[in-house]
C-alpha cells in the first residue's frame, strides 16, 4: 500500500523530522490562500501513487502569484501514468546547497532491513542504481540491535564531514528506522534530503509503501488508503479472500495459487490465447469464495469463456465444485466453462461436476486448447 | 536418504485444534507420518486423532521427544509461533500460515538462525519425502518415491509439476515449498546444497517465479558449486510489469526480477528452462542420459 507525500511527512513531523512548510490544496483557489500564508517562492507538487512526477510535469516552482496559478491549473487534473491529479501538495521554497538520498526497505536476501545512503540525491535513485551502484552505500541492519547510533554515525559519515550534520543524521536516521518499524513499513524515502542554506537537514520529499499482511494491526495507516477503481475491485476480492488482478485478454481464469495462476496465463499464452485476469482463490477452501470469484469473472464483459484450474492441497476440490454448483444455480453463466480438478478430494469434486454434465479435461494443456478452441468459435459468432 | 524429513521425523503439529490444522494433520497421519503431538494453548491434556495436545510447544517437546514442528496458526500469530519452536530446541521449523507480516519474519528468521534451527516457509505447502514423511499440505497420492528432488516458489504449481514427473515415471527424493514471501527461511541455495549431498538425488527441479533475484543467485551458485542436473521453470513469463500477483514475493518492478532475466541466468550456467511446466519431464530425461 502506498501513500501519499504529504501523508508521509505528517508521519515524520509528527517524530520531529524536519519537512517544509507545506499545505495541501484541491483547488487553485486554495492554491493561491495557501500561497498567501506560505510567503513565495512556492514549489507545487502533484499528489499522486506514480513516480516520475518531475519528468511528467507535475512538479512546478512558482515564484510570483501569476506562476502559482498557472502551474496549480496545470497540475490540478493532469494525468500521470494513468492517476489523475486531484491535490496538489504546496510547499514554501527552500534554499539549499547539496542534495542526498537515504531510504529504508526490506532486503530479501539478507532477511533484514537495510538503509541506503548516496550523495547522488535529487535524481531518480534507480537510474543511480543502474549508472553508477558503487555510490549507493547499503547497510544490513541486525533485528535485534536496530538503528544503533554507532551504525547511524558510520552512515552519516559517508555522507557528510561537518559534524554537526553527522549529529542531525544520526538523530534523523533513527527516527526513520523507529518510523519504518512502528508502522509496518516497507518503504521509507527521502529523496532529496538537503542541507539548508542555514546548514539544517531537511527533508524535501518523503515516500512510503507497506507491507500489505501487517494492515490488520496498522489501522491509522489503513485509513489513508486511496485504491484507484480497478484496485476498488482488487481489494474487495482480498477481503473475499481472493486476489484478482485485471488483464486485457478473453479467458477468464479462475485458479488456486499464485504460482499456479502465474502458470495457467504461461500456458493460455504459449498456445495462442490471451488470459483476462489473473484470480487466485488462494489456500484455504470455502465455496462462498468461488461464487465470489465467479461474480467477478462474469462482470468483466471481455470475459467470452471461463477457464478453472484447481490443483487441491488445503484447497478441497469437493469443496471449490459445491461452490461452482452453488454460483451456478444463483446467476445466469450463459458463457462455456472449462474444468480441470486433481489433487485433495478431486475425485469426489470430479462426481459431482459430472452431475450437472460439466465438460472436464484431465491436462492443463488440454483446458488451455479448449478454452482457446471455444473462445474463437465464440468471437466468430 | 533424502534431505529434512524421513523416518525418523517426530513432528509437533501448532494449531492442531483449528480447521485445517485439524483436517491436514489427519492426512499427514495417514501418510504415515510420525506425529508425536499437537500444541494449541488453553487446550492441554485434550486429543485430536489420538494425538496429545500440549500448551507450549516445550512441553510437547519434553514430553515426546519431537525434533520437527509444523505451524498452522493465523497469520497475525504465526511469528510468535515460529520463536516458540525456535526456542523449544526443535531442529526444523515449517510454516503454513499464510499472510504473515514481514517484519515478523525478519525476527523470526534471524531469531531461528542464532539457534541453528532450519525454517521453511512461511506461506509454503510444506515438505514430503514420498514413502517416508508428509510434513506440510502437499496431496500424497501424486508423489512416488525417487530419484528427482524439487524445490519451489509456489504451493499448487509444484502438485502440477510433481504429477507431470510422475506420470513420466520419474519419482521424487524430496520435494520442498519455500514459499512465495519476500523474507522466508531456507531457500534454494541451501536446498541445492542439499540435493548435491544427498545419494538418492540424481537430479533438480526448479521452480521459480518473477520478483526479487533468488533465481539469479541460485544461478550463479548452481556454477560454483552443483554437479547434478538442474531443470527449472519460472512462473510469470506472461505477467505485466508492477503488478503484485498473489505472492507478495511475485512483483516486476523496475526492471528487475523479470521472467526473461531469470531464464537467461539459468541458461547462461547450463540449467535447462522448460517454457510450459509440460516440458519438464522431457528436459530431466535428457539430462540424465
Amino acid at each position: 500500500m502506498k501513500i501519499h507525500e504529504f501523508q508521509s511527512k505528517e508521519i515524520f513531523s509528527r517524530y520531529s523530522i524536519p519537512v517544509t512548510a507545506e499545505k495541501v490544496c484541491y483547488t487553485t483557489d486554495e492554491v493561491l490562500s495557501a500561497v498567501q500564508s506560505l510567503g513565495m517562492p512556492v514549489v507545487i507538487k502533484a499528489q499522486v501513487h506514480a513516480g516520475g512526477r518531475g519528468k511528467a510535469g507535475g512538479v512546478k516552482l512558482a515564484k510570483t502569484i501569476e506562476e502559482a496559478r498557472e502551474a496549480a491549473n496545470k497540475i490540478l487534473g493532469m494525468d500521470i501514468k494513468g492517476y489523475t491529479v486531484k491535490k496538489v501538495l504546496v510547499a514554501q521554497g527552500v534554499k539549499f546547497n547539496a542534495e542526498f538520498y537515504v531510504g529504508l526497505t526490506i532486503d530479501r536476501n539478507s532477511k533484514t532491513v537495510v538503509f541506503m545512503a548516496s550523495s547522488e540525491g535529487g535524481v531518480e535513485i534507480e537510474e543511480v542504481a543502474k549508472e553508477n551502484p558503487a555510490a549507493i552505500h547499503k547497510f544490513s541492519i541486525d533485528p535485534d540491535l536496530g538503528m544503533t547510533s554507532f551504525l547511524a554515525r558510520k552512515i552519516a559519515f559517508k555522507l557528510f564531514s561537518d559534524f554537526s550534520l553527522v549529529k542531525q543524521a544520526v538523530d534523523l536516521f533513527q527516527k526513520l528506522y523507529q518510523i519504518f518499524m512502528d508502522t509496518d513499513a516497507s518503504l521509507v524515502e527521502i529523496n532529496p534530503l538537503v542541507i539548508t542554506d542555514e546548514g539544517k537537514l531537511l527533508a524535501l520529499d518523503a515516500k512510503m509503501n507497506f507491507d500489505d499482511n501487517a494492515m490488520y494491526r496498522q489501522s491509522a495507516i489503513e485509513k489513508l488508503n486511496e485504491p484507484t477503481e480497478d484496485e476498488k475491485k482488487e481489494i474487495s476480492a482480498k477481503e473475499s479472500g481472493l486476489t484478482y488482478i485485471r488483464l486485457d485478454g478473453s479467458i477468464g481464469c479462475m485458479v488456486n495459487g499464485a504460482g499456479l495462476a502465474m502458470a495457467t496465463m504461461d500456458v493460455i499464452k504459449h498456445f495462442g490465447g490471451s488470459p483476462a485476469n489473473f484470480l487466485d482463490i488462494g489456500g484455504s477452501s470455502n465455496p462462498q469464495k468461488v461464487i465470489e470469484a465467479m461474480n467477478l469473472l462474469l462482470a468483466d464483459k471481455n470475459v467470452k469463456v471461463i477457464m478453472i484450474n484447481i490443483f487441491g492441497g488445503i484447497t478441497r476440490c469437493d469443496d471449490v465444485a459445491r461452490g461452482l454448483i452453488v454460483a451456478l444455480d444463483e446467476m445466469k453463466v450463459d458463457i462455456p466453462i472449462v474444468i480441470r480438478l486433481s489433487g485433495t478430494n478431486a475425485e469426489e469434486g470430479l462426481r459431482i461436476i459430472a452431475e450437472r454434465n460439466l465438460p472436464t479435461v484431465n491436462s492443463l494443456s488440454d483446458a488451455a486448447q479448449l478454452a482457446i478452441k471455444l473462445c474463437e468459435n465464440c468471437s466468430e459468432n | 536418504m533424502s534431505i529434512l524429513v524421513n523416518k525418523n521425523t517426530k513432528l509437533i503439529v501448532q494449531g492442531i485444534t483449528g480447521r485445517d490444522g485439524s483436517f491436514h494433520t489427519a492426512k499427514m497421519k495417514e501418510y504415515g507420518t510420525n506425529i508425536v503431538a499437537g500444541v494449541s494453548p488453553g487446550k492441554g491434556g485434550q486429543t485430536v486423532l489420538d494425538i496429545p495436545v500440549f500448551n507450549t510447544v516445550e512441553d510437547a517437546v519434553k514430553a515426546t521427544g519431537a525434533n520437527t514442528s509444523i505451524i498452522f496458526v493465523p497469520a497475525p500469530l504465526a511469528g510468535d509461533a515460529i520463536l516458540e519452536a525456535g526456542n523449544a530446541g526443535l531442529e526444523l521449523v515449517i510454516c503454513i500460515s499464510e499472510g504473515v507480516p514481514t517484519l515478523d519474519m525478519i525476527k523470526a528468521t534471524n531469531y531461528l538462525k542464532k539457534k541453528g534451527v532450519k525454517l521453511i516457509g512461511a506461506n509454503c505447502p510444506g515438505l514430503i519425502t514420498p514413502g517416508e514423511a508428509l510434513v506440510g499440505i502437499l496431496p500424497a497420492d501424486i508423489f512416488k518415491k525417487g530419484n528427482v528432488g524439487l524445490m519451489s516458489r509456489s504451493g499448487t504449481l509444484t502438485y502440477l509439476m510433481v504429477s507431470l514427473l510422475t506420470n513420466a515415471g520419474l519419482g521424487q527424493s524430496t520435494c520442498v515449498g519455500i514459499g512465495g514471501d519476500p523474507v522466508a527461511g531456507l531457500y534454494f541455495q541451501e536446498l541445492l546444497q542439499m540435493f548435491e549431498d544427498d545419494p538418492e538425488t540424481e537430479a533438480i527441479v526448479l521452480i521459480g517465479e518473477i520478483g526479487g533475484d533468488a533465481e539469479e543467485r541460485a544461478a550463479q551458485y548452481i556454477k560454483e558449486h552443483i554437479t547434478k542436473p538442474v531443470v527449472a521453470f519460472i512462473a510469470g513469463q506472461t505477467a505485466p510489469p508492477g503488478k503484485r500477483m498473489g505472492h507478495a514475493g511475485a512483483i516486476i518492478s523496475s526492471g528487475s526480477g523479470t521472467a526473461a532475466e531469470k531464464i537467461a541466468a539459468f541458461e547462461a550456467v547450463g540449467v535447462s528452462v522448460a517454457s510450459v511446466p509440460m516440458e519438464i519431464p522431457d528436459l530431466i530425461k535428457q539430462k540424465m542420459k
